[in-house]
This record gives structure tokens, C-alpha cells and sequence, in this order.
């Protein structure tokens, strides 16, 4: 059965959430990864999974299913906990993430877990690929369309901006591509490492429909993707302003955390702040 | 050269061809045919459309294919998502370029996926020409070789060529095909055999035998007509496939031969002499002699004195052939 898309934001901050509790417990039980990216995406992959997307999780293969292409695979933390909370396979094996034998390898794979539509890791090539997905859609006239999640650091790659050109050439307007403009990369923040602005205006300068929204309002991301539906002669790029590590204070807005996990008094301290945030989330009610 | 023919149906007297084309023409003629048999065949270029052949693709199937611009490594990951959907892609361009700028969108894209996208480089080897060194492919097969999931494909002239395009549309995962700008004598026919993994025995011998790929089987076998007349009676084999390696039939030669020599437009470390080298010390220990280019890069020319130059002319493979021989004594 198509999943039912979830429309009340309260319901939709609490898989917020606990996708955010997921990550961190995850990280911490594999002892590597990146955590600042995976939690800072838990408000778009929640809105995605939950209600933008037109998926199946009883039937991954659904030919009429939209196409989610993570390609900064890195924080596939936050991809897998959001499959496993939209029901696509068990929740306990999360903590199996990146351990021998297990179906959640350190960057995603296609064919090991099922929701998952490309292998990724090699930054830029998601992009490509959904450019790919996109054309064939177009040109057959199907219903579905393609998102792309990509990272800003990953805008340094040359074939990020090939993808770009070529996606304009073929006015896919059944392409959406957001990017998790968190401003840092591993090495520092991206303007310091190869800067990225005036960034929007470089999408716009490629012919892409450019919206900017702040990430984790989830309401204004719901939003910025149905416009981008509206528009059919070219692409769309949501540029969405986000806090690497938000909503776990320790780790916000600072670079050192992308690529290293909690540690246990770390992981202790992050899911008793989530806990707290959730207790106030439930009193909106 | 009717003393030790095999059975593998090749023009009648192969000393005398009635034509010669380039390899990249039976590549550009299969498409064709696969775009009338099959609508989920799609290709893609960058920007070498002619050159390629994949323009006789796009004038008659313009919906399925896409021109990507002088862009590699989007050309890869385009063609990934493309057959991501259930459709069966072929890229193309020189293979200096594709596979020699985009090997890491082949091998996660592509191969780790475990897609069906078709990598076909023409432009390969020495035979490029006056463009010189910066263009001439000679690392390819290494480069492709060494990916899990791939096939690789080095067919001999452009009818065997066809052949190979058309069973790498029918292998379910990926697949490199190489071929080459300079016009070949045509020596294979419509009912040559043809299957990937299975080389061909074209000529039989008991002294030494010649596997090669590419255009230099058609060298070699005229090589091999030479060597004949001084008493070297010479097996010629073509190894279209170097990757899954045709195991038995080295085995068996090198059982009967005592004495092997690999002949390739392509670096002599990692190519088809490498993969031969890696059967034979582990399965039937033998003699083995490599032929090619030596580690080095080479320079402009028209594509025939080049191949005279660097000895992989039919009189450069007898020189050295004659030099393997006298490892054997």
C-alpha cells in the first residue's frame, strides 16, 4: 500500500526526532561515522519519508514509486533510520551499521537494503545518476519523480556541476534536488576550504528554479517541494539552510563533528537532550 | 595460410580481404540493431558522436539517446541512473577519456551497482595516430580489468565487433567493449562463433602460440603465414575476452606448445599478457613472452607506421615471436 503521507507537523517533529535518537545511538554502536550531516538532515529525510515521497515500503520495487537519490552517502545514518521508522526492515538492525555481516554498509549499496536506490559515497555521482532516472522518466512520460540529497562540501566536485548543465539542457522539471547547506565539510567550513557563494546564484546563472528555505522548518520544506512540482521547464534546487548537528547543542554549526561518532558520556548526553526536546514536542500538542 | 585452419567459418583466404574497416563501425552498425529489436536500449556520447558511431544510433532513434557534452564522468552516472529503470545503456567516447577519466563513476556507479551499462572506447591503442600519445589508449583493459562485475571485450575486426555489442546488450551487467579508429581488414564472418568468455582458435600450431586481441590478431595471423615458411609452425588464437580469460584453452596450449606470446596495443603490464600470466602460474606453469607496448608512451604518425614502429605490425609480432622461440631452447 502507497504510504500514507502525514500532514500533522507535530507528528512529523517527533520522527524528527527519533531518527535524531536512531543516529546517535547508531553512531555510537558503530564507533565511526558522520554524525553533525546524518542529524542535521533528520527534519528533511522525516518530511521526505513521511509525507513528500510517493513510496511503498511493502513493495521497495513499486515501479510507480518517486526515486529518493542520497548522494553524499555519508549520512546514510539518517537514510536508514528513516526507512527502518517508515517500515522497509526491522529497526533493530540499525545497530548493526557498519559491522561485519551487516546489510547497513558505512556508505549505502544498492541491492543490500531494500529502499535503497543507489550505492553512493564518491561524492557527485548521486547527482548524475538522478539526472539518469530523471531523463527516462521524462521520457516516457512517468508520474514519478526524482529527488536528489546532496551536501554542499560535495559542490567541489567538477561532475556535480556537469549533472547541472545537462539537467538544465533536458528541462527536467520532474527533477528536485535539495541541498543540505550546512556550511561545513571535513577539513573546515565550506567557505574557508573552496567556497561555495554566491551560491544560489550560481544554480540560477545554470537555469535551475531556486528555492532557499530553512531546513528545519519542516512545514517550509514540504512546501518548497510542492512548488517545485509546479515548475516544468526546468529543474529545481532547494538550497535548505541547516545547522550541522542541530538539536544536539554540542555538536551545532561545528565541523569537527562530521565525520566522528559520540562517545558514550556524548551519545548519554545528546539522547537525554533529545528526550527533553521530545517531552516539549508532545506538550505542543 | 590453408596448411592449419581451424573451423571458425573466417573468409576464405585470408591473405587476401576484400575489405577493411574499423572496429568502431560494427559497434555503431549493432546499436542499430539493438534499437529496432529492443525500445530499453539507450545511448549516451560526449560530444564524439561521429567518431564513435553512435550518430547512426541517434538519427534514427533520437528519443534514446543522449548527448552528454564533453562531460565523462556525468556520462557514467547518467547512463547508471538510465539503467537503473530497466534500460540496457551503451557509453561511448575515446577511450582515453571513457574509461580513462571516469574509472571511479565506473566502478561505484557502474560496477558496484551492478548495472547494465555498456562502456565502449573507441580510439583505443597505437592506431589513433597522429593525435599521439596524450590519446593513445593503452591502459585501458588494466583500468577495466581489475572491477569487479565487468566484462571485458577486445574484438578483433568490425564484424566481430558487432557480434560482441550485441552479447554485451544481452549480458545482464556491465561490460567494456574496446575498439579502434583505424580501418582493419575484415577476416571474421557472419558465422564466425562468438561467445564472451571462449576464445577463438584460428590457427593451430605446435611451437608456440600467439594470443592476441584487437587488431593484432589479424597481424598476428599474417605473422604467423611468415613464421610458417621458416619452420615455426605458430598457433593463433583470438582472446576477445580478457575478462572472465578463456582458462582451458591456455591451459591447453600452453600443455601443447610449451611456449606462449601475447600480442596487444596496450601496455604490456596489465593488459591481456598479464591475464594470461596470472592463469598460467597458477594453473599450468609455462613459458610466456609479452608482447606490446613498454611501458612507455609513444608518439604521432599515421596509426600503420606506428603499429611498424613499435613492432605490432605482422613483422614486428615474427621478430618477436622468433625471440620467444629461442626462450624455448
Amino acid at each position: 500500500m502507497v504510504m500514507k503521507k502525514v500532514s500533522d507537523l507535530r507528528v512529523l517533529k517527533l520522527m524528527a526526532n527519533t531518527i535524531r535518537q536512531d543516529i546517535v545511538r547508531m553512531l555510537y554502536e558503530a564507533k565511526s561515522g558522520h554524525s553533525a550531516g546524518s542529524i542535521g538532515l533528520a527534519d528533511i529525510f522525516a518530511a521526505l519519508y513521511f509525507n513528500i515521497l510517493k513510496h511503498d515500503p511493502q513493495n521497495p520495487q513499486w515501479a510507480e514509486r518517486d526515486r529518493l537519490i542520497l548522494s553524499n552517502g555519508h549520512v546514510c545514518p539518517v537514510l536508514y533510520s528513516s526507512l527502518a521508522n517508515a517500515g522497509y526492515f526491522d529497526k533493530k538492525e540499525l545497530m548493526t551499521l557498519r559491522k561485519l555481516g551487516s546489510h547497513l554498509q558505512g556508505h549505502p549499496h544498492l541491492g543490500t537494503v531494500a529502499g535503497i536506490e543507489n550505492s553512493s559515497g564518491p561524492l557527485g555521482q548521486g547527482f548524475s545518476f538522478a539526472v539518469g532516472m530523471a531523463l527516462v522518466a521524462k521520457n516516457e512520460r512517468k508520474r514519478w519523480r526524482v529527488y536528489a540529497v546532496l551536501g554542499d562540501g560535495e559542490h567541489n566536485e567538477g561532475q556535480v556541476w556537469e549533472a547541472m548543465m545537462l539537467a538544465t539542457k533536458y528541462k527536467l522539471g520532474n527533477l528536485t534536488v535539495i541541498v543540505d547547506r550546512n556550511n561545513i565539510q571535513i577539513d573546515g567550513y565550506t567557505e574557508d576550504v573552496l567556497p561555495l557563494e554566491p551560491f544560489a546564484d550560481k544554480y540560477r546563472a545554470f537555469g535551475w528554479n531556486v528555492i532557499e528555505v530553512d531546513g528545519h522548518n519542516l512545514k517550509k520544506v514540504i512546501d518548497a517541494c510542492e512548488m517545485s512540482k509546479a515548475v516544468f521547464d526546468r529543474p529545481t534546487v532547494i538550497i535548505a539552510h541547516t545547522i550541522p548537528g542541530k538539536c544536539v547543542p554540542f555538536m551545532e554549526h561545528l565541523f569537527e563533528w562530521h565525520g566522528k561518532p559520540p562517545s558514550k558520556e556524548q551519545a548519554e548526553l545528546a539522547i537525554a537532550e533529545l528526550e527533553n526536546q521530545r517531552k516539549v514536542i508532545e506538550e505542543e500538542g | 595460410m590453408t596448411d592449419s585452419k581451424t573451423d571458425m567459418k573466417l573468409i576464405p583466404d585470408l591473405l587476401a580481404p576484400t575489405e577493411s574497416k574499423p572496429s568502431r563501425d560494427g559497434f555503431g552498425k549493432a546499436l542499430v540493431e539493438l534499437g529496432e529489436k529492443d525500445p530499453n536500449v539507450w545511448v549516451l556520447t560526449a560530444d564524439v558522436s561521429e567518431s564513435t558511431r553512435t550518430h547512426w544510433f541517434a538519427e534514427k532513434f533520437p528519443k534514446r539517446f543522449v548527448q552528454i557534452g564533453v562531460a565523462e564522468q556525468n556520462l557514467a552516472g547518467v547512463a547508471a541512473g538510465i539503467a537503473a529503470c530497466g534500460k540496457t545503456s551503451f557509453i561511448s567516447a575515446y577511450g582515453v577519456f571513457s574509461p580513462g577519466r571516469n574509472w571511479d563513476q565506473i566502478r561505484v556507479s557502474v560496477c558496484y551497482n551492478n548495472l547494465p551499462v555498456k562502456v565502449h572506447a573507441s580510439h583505443t591503442g597505437l592506431t589513433v595516430g597522429e593525435d599521439g600519445a596524450s590519446h593513445q589508449a593503452l591502459e585501458d583493459i588494466a583500468l577495466m580489468r581489475s572491477l569487479p562485475n565487468m566484462i571485458v571485450l577486445a574484438p578483433s575486426d568490425a564484424e566481430e565487433t558487432r557480434k560482441a555489442t550485441l552479447a554485451a546488450a544481452a549480458h545482464p551487467g556491465p561490460v567494456y567493449i574496446r575498439t579502434a579508429r583505424e580501418k582493419a581488414p575484415v577476416f571474421t564472418t557472419k558465422d564466425t562463433p562468438f561467445e564472451i568468455g571462449k576464445a577463438n582458435v584460428y590457427r593451430d600450431g605446435k611451437d608456440v602460440a600467439i594470443f592476441a586481441c584487437g587488431i593484432s590478431v589479424y597481424e598476428s595471423l599474417k605473422a604467423a603465414a611468415a613464421l610458417k615458411s621458416e619452420g615455426i609452425d605458430a598457433a593463433v588464437i583470438d582472446c576477445h575476452t580478457i575478462k572472465p580469460i578463456d582458462r582451458a584453452t591456455i591451459v591447453k596450449y600452453a600443455k601443447k606448445c610449451g611456449l606462449l606470446v601475447s600480442v596487444e596495443e596496450h601496455q604490456i603490464d596489465g593488459g591481456l599478457g598479464s591475464a594470461i600470466a596470472e592463469v598460467l602460474c597458477s594453473e599450468q606453469p609455462c613459458l610466456l613472452y609479452r608482447h606490446g607496448v613498454y611501458n612507455r608512451f609513444c608518439e604521432s604518425g599515421p596509426g600503420l607506421a606506428l603499429l611498424a614502429k613499435y613492432e605490432l605490425d605482422a613483422a614486428g609480432i615474427a621478430k618477436h615471436v622468433r625471440l620467444a622461440m629461442k626462450l624455448k631452447k
